[in-house]
């Protein structure tokens, strides 16, 4: 069995969420998304967030990707606040820090596996080479494919080497195997897994399927825009272990 | 179950045309504007020739006209046993000079005359003010309303004229029009004049005695009875005519007036035919682009339908209903403006002819016939699409969307892309991926600056026009006619007159040209050797000189007469002691302008067996004499006629700019609005299509600016393309046009000749307006909304 040690023992803030509230409004009625959130996530760590629909959970990653804003409430990387910048300056976040995979893989069509690869490295200040990247993630062999001639599974291993190819501080995976069978699914968390240890990447991963919260350091379970409960696994199981 | 399944499908189209309000509306103006065109034009052509055939009825205009020198009044009996003629008038008409206070140029006119106190049999005219001439009183004139509204004259004011070589001062009692005098027309003008050109209808014993004509007549009109063969009529007319010097009669398609009237309505048909199609057609094409692409980015929602079980002939009705819906939408809009437009341009023609009544009562055929185009040509276009869309697959809304495949380019093109940044590949292979979709885009394009050149076009033609006319032909300042032929010691008084710097005799005779059944009436002009002032022209071969023998032709005229270099052709001489004599074709020579015929000036004496004589002097001027010498010149009562070339060439572009402009105008407004339709809808497209991706690029780190390079990289290449596309396309629009029949009048016929500049302009309002649009697509990007565009599939 293949495990990894928890959280060091003095651990480094990445980002520092306080008072996290999101709230729509629906004609007369309000709808808060968020609602005082707290949260620390810590350097080179794994976090699961768990939740049913609507408790939140994208919300949050959102907002701490850098791609909505908080009603109130302030967001810290590096204790650097990233609530009070301006669009241009979050253009410049996403850039550097944070690395993005989402369910639909979000690939550019018109692309190879390498091309949408290097679209990222080309902007990035320190990238892997994107043929290294898409090796990390075990797809060596097709870098010269179009998304077309990819599985659904290897378009998100694209996606994730696409991802952590710009060496990012932060890894955040929106339901990263929502739209895969679970043989598929396991290939990608363990890509996943791969650079969260290999690169010591800080990684969230958003989830319907509580299977996967085996793999992380901490599981932060979310309902009606709150934090219900942190809990903290003593033992990581390894991706390949995980049946759903 | 079926019933229910409809209108949620209709409760579908209706939140898809209003979610797509922007394209729809941007489609649906175009289909209008080519709807719009058509029924403006067509309506516009109708209502003139119902108004014209009124006013010619109402006003009793005549069928038949002559001239002669000088015919007893007791003709009249003898005229009207004419089998088939029904009505008569026998009158007198001479050409003047006109004076009026503080207008330096002499003008011309011509004096009608009507009985005192009544209205004439035929030619009847419309009182717009005053009263008719009264009996008593021979120095009352009644005017045409053109003239009296060009320089502000009403009843009460004073006109003077140089009637048969005496100074007269007359009184001004009304103002009326004319069926007669639609057009007025000077005998040196190209086209009408409103300004230097009067109509004075005096009373019929005060012109009797003017021109000592008691008991004659030199003019007649006379209507025929319906079904009357109208060229036995002329036959007879010329026989009993000939011993009184008659030039010989003619219908009214020889009637200077209604000739023009039916010049200018030939030419109004024929852009009501051509433009609108031109239109449609590239109104055709833009809706199959947007509309294919649009149907195409509904494709998992097809599917959807396809899964919950609806057929495919559903599915298919559910999106031609959806074009339907854009066309009607454009269609209804279309028809108001264009009943607008059509009122708008009617109007001005009637103005402009000077019509007293106006019938605008568009039939439903332009409607009708613009409705049924739209809407076919909105349905062909999108065919495609329709059953592509009816016929997909139900599986395609399960699965997450299917990235469309993209293929390794070639070696060559590989090598190409290995250059390029990432963004710029994206572009490259969207474009190369659907080639058919990139080449019908740039069609479009091609086909607004198309639509652009050609509009501006006009412009380029009648400076062209202008240009061979005025400054290679006539270049002459000031052509001076006289009331009879004079002696070559004319010119030497010429010459003296203040601020002629050069003078040279020119004669011009009315004459028929015979050639097999082959006729045309129109007036052979006598040229000196080497003259300086008068230079034939030919626009392809430039100057040729008038040879000593034979005939110089227009192309034109030659084609009517179907003559060529060589032939011989009967001419007709219309005046003097009349002879007929053959006359070889010597040289034919390409004009824009009317059909002219020219002639060595001592080879026309010789051959009207004439010693020579002046009735014409054209004369170079120093400019800064006119005035003075335009003051002399009024007062000499030998000098029937004056024509000062300067104010030729800006009658020539304002009556220009009056009519044909005004269809042109609308024209170029259309053309514009669709260089920014197309522009605005295929960025707006390739944003839905592309919005996904675009948001995916910001979230990945990217810029603003970097989508919208990408957003716009593709139709600017495309748009580049298109430029050169679109003036070749322009150019061959306009040569389509030009030689489509209705343009080549025997008035002028237009040069297919585009300047750079017309060019020039057509590529900037193209780029002028993917500017106008990306800025609108930049707002739009910036809108962008990054999470939901994420979170949804397509």
């Amino acid at each position: 069995m293949h495990s990894t040690s928890k959280t060091p023992s003095q651990p480094e803030v990445t980002l520092r969420a306080r008072g996290l509230t999101k709230v729509y409004q629906t004609g007369e009625v309000q709808v808060f998304a968020l609602d005082s959130v707290d949260l620390d996530l810590f350097s080179g760590e794994m976090v699961v967030m768990l939740g049913p629909s609507g408790s939140g959970k994208s919300t949050l990653l959102n907002i701490l990707g850098g791609l909505d804003a908080p009603t109130s409430g302030q967001v810290f990387f590096n204790d650097e606040e990233i609530t009070a910048t301006i669009d241009s300056a979050l253009t410049r976040y996403r850039r550097d820090y944070v690395g993005f995979v989402f369910q639909f893989y979000n690939l550019i069509s018109s692309l190879t596996a390498r091309e949408n690869v290097a679209l990222v490295t080309e902007i990035s200040k320190n990238p892997l080479d994107p043929a290294e990247a898409l090796e990390l993630v075990g797809l060596g062999e097709r870098v010269d494919h179009f998304p077309a001639q990819l599985s659904g599974g290897e378009q998100q291993r694209v996606a994730i080497a696409r991802a952590i190819a710009k060496r990012p501080a932060l890894l955040l995976c929106d339901e990263p195997t929502g739209a895969l069978d679970s043989k598929t699914g396991i290939v990608v968390l363990e890509a996943i897994e791969r650079v969260n240890s290999e690169l010591g990447t800080t990684t969230a991963i958003i989830t319907h399927n509580s299977a996967t919260a085996s793999l992380a350091d901490r599981v932060i379970y979310l309902a009606d825009g709150r934090i219900t409960r942190i809990v903290e696994n003593s033992t990581r199981q390894a991706a390949r272990d995980l049946q759903w | 179950m079926v019933a229910r399944r409809v209108r949620a499908l209709d409760r579908k189209l209706l939140r898809d045309l209003w979610r797509l309000k922007g394209q729809v509306l941007s489609i649906a103006f175009v289909i209008a504007s080519g709807v719009a065109l058509l029924v403006m034009s067509l309506s516009t052509h109708e209502a003139l020739r119902i108004t014209t055939d009124a006013y010619y009825e109402r006003y009793r205009f005549g069928d038949v006209f002559a001239t002669v020198k000088r015919a007893p009044r007791h003709m009249e009996a003898q005229l009207r046993a004419i089998s088939g003629v029904q009505s008569i008038q026998l009158r007198i008409s001479k050409q003047a000079i006109l004076d009026l206070e503080g207008f330096t140029e002499p003008l011309m006119g011509r004096l009608v005359s009507i009985p005192e106190g009544e209205q004439p049999m035929l030619n009847r005219l419309v009182l717009r003010s005053g009263r008719l001439v009264a009996a008593d009183n021979p120095d009352e004139v009644v005017i045409n309303e053109a003239f009296a509204v060009a320089h502000g004259l009403i009843p009460g004011d004073m006109i003077e004229a140089i009637i048969n070589g005496n100074k007269r001062r007359l009184r001004i009692v009304g103002t009326a029009q004319s069926p007669e005098f639609i057009y007025v027309m000077s005998p040196f003008a190209l086209i009408p004049d409103k300004k230097r050109y009067g109509i004075l209808w005096m009373g019929q014993s005060a012109l009797e005695a003017a021109f000592d004509y008691q008991g004659a007549f030199n003019d007649l009109a006379l209507t025929v009875v319906r079904g009357a063969d109208t060229r036995r009529i002329i036959e007879a007319l010329d026989i009993l005519l000939a011993p009184y010097g008659s030039i010989g009669a003619s219908d009214r398609s020889d009637h200077p007036s209604a000739w023009f009237v039916e010049n200018e309505l030939e030419q109004n048909k024929a852009s009501a035919r051509i433009l609108p199609t031109i239109f449609l057609l590239v109104a055709a094409f833009l809706t199959n682009t947007v509309l294919s692409r649009l149907i195409a980015t509904e494709r998992s929602e097809i599917g959807l339908m396809k899964a919950f079980g609806y057929s495919n002939r559903e599915v298919g009705w559910h999106y031609a209903k959806f074009v339907v819906a854009v066309a009607l939408t454009g269609i209804f809009a279309g028809w108001v403006l264009g009943a607008i437009l059509g009122q708008i341009s009617t109007n001005g023609y009637a103005r402009n002819l000077n019509l007293p009544l106006l019938i605008y009562q568009p039939s439903p055929m332009a409607f009708v016939l613009g409705a049924f185009v739209s809407v076919a040509v909105a349905l062909a276009a999108t065919s495609r699409a329709v059953s592509k869309a009816a016929s997909l697959a139900p599986i395609v809304a399960m699965n997450p969307p299917e990235p469309p495949s993209f293929r390794n380019n070639g070696v060559l093109l590989g090598k190409v892309m290995s250059w390029l940044d990432e963004p710029t590949r994206i572009i490259v292979r969207q474009i190369s991926r659907w080639p058919v979709r990139s080449l019908v885009t740039i069609m479009g394009f091609a086909g607004a600056v198309a639509m652009m050149v050609l509009s501006l076009y006009f412009t380029d033609a009648v400076d062209e026009i202008l240009r061979t006319h005025f400054d290679e032909l006539q270049r002459e300042d000031l052509a001076i006619g006289f009331n009879e032929p004079k002696s070559s010691v004319v010119l030497q008084e010429v010459l003296h007159l203040p601020g002629v710097v050069s003078a040279e005799p020119m004669r011009i005779v009315p004459a028929d040209f015979v050639s097999g059944h082959r006729r045309h009436r129109g007036s052979l002009q006598g040229v000196i050797r080497d003259s300086k002032l008068t230079q034939i022209y030919d626009v392809q071969r430039g100057q040729i000189p008038v040879p000593p023998n034979g005939l110089v032709l227009t192309s034109r005229l030659a084609e009517k007469l179907e003559l060529r270099v060589g032939d011989e052709v009967e001419v007709r001489v219309l005046e003097g002691r009349r002879p007929v004599v053959m006359a070889k074709v010597a040289e034919v020579y390409d004009s824009y302008v009317g059909m002219l015929a020219y002639q060595n000036i001592d080879a026309l004496n010789g051959l009207l067996k004439d010693r020579p004589v002046t009735q014409y002097v054209n004369a170079k001027i120093d400019e800064s004499q006119q005035v003075e010498l335009l003051k002399q010149l009024k007062n000499l009562p030998a000098v029937s006629t004056v024509a000062v070339k300067s104010v030729a060439v800006s009658n020539f572009n304002q009556t220009v700019a009056d009519t044909m402009m005004i269809f042109v105008g609308f024209f170029s407004v259309f053309s514009f609005a669709l260089g920014f339709g197309v522009t605005y809808n295929a960025q707006r497209i390739s944003l839905s299509e592309r919005g996904r991706e675009l948001a995916t690029l910001r979230v990945l780190g990217f810029s603003r600016r970097d989508a919208l390079y990408i957003l716009l990289g593709e139709t600017t290449i495309l748009v580049c393309v298109a430029l050169p596309v679109g003036c070749l396309l322009g150019w061959m629009v306009t040569a389509v046009f030009v030689n489509a029949g209705g343009f080549q009048t025997e008035l002028m016929r237009l040069p297919l000749l585009i300047a750079p500049s017309t060019f020039g302009t057509a590529v900037a309002v193209l780029l002028g307006a993917s500017v106008a649009s990306g800025i609108a697509m930049r707002r739009l990007v910036h809108k962008l909304d990054l999470i939901s565009v994420l979170k949804t599939r397509e």
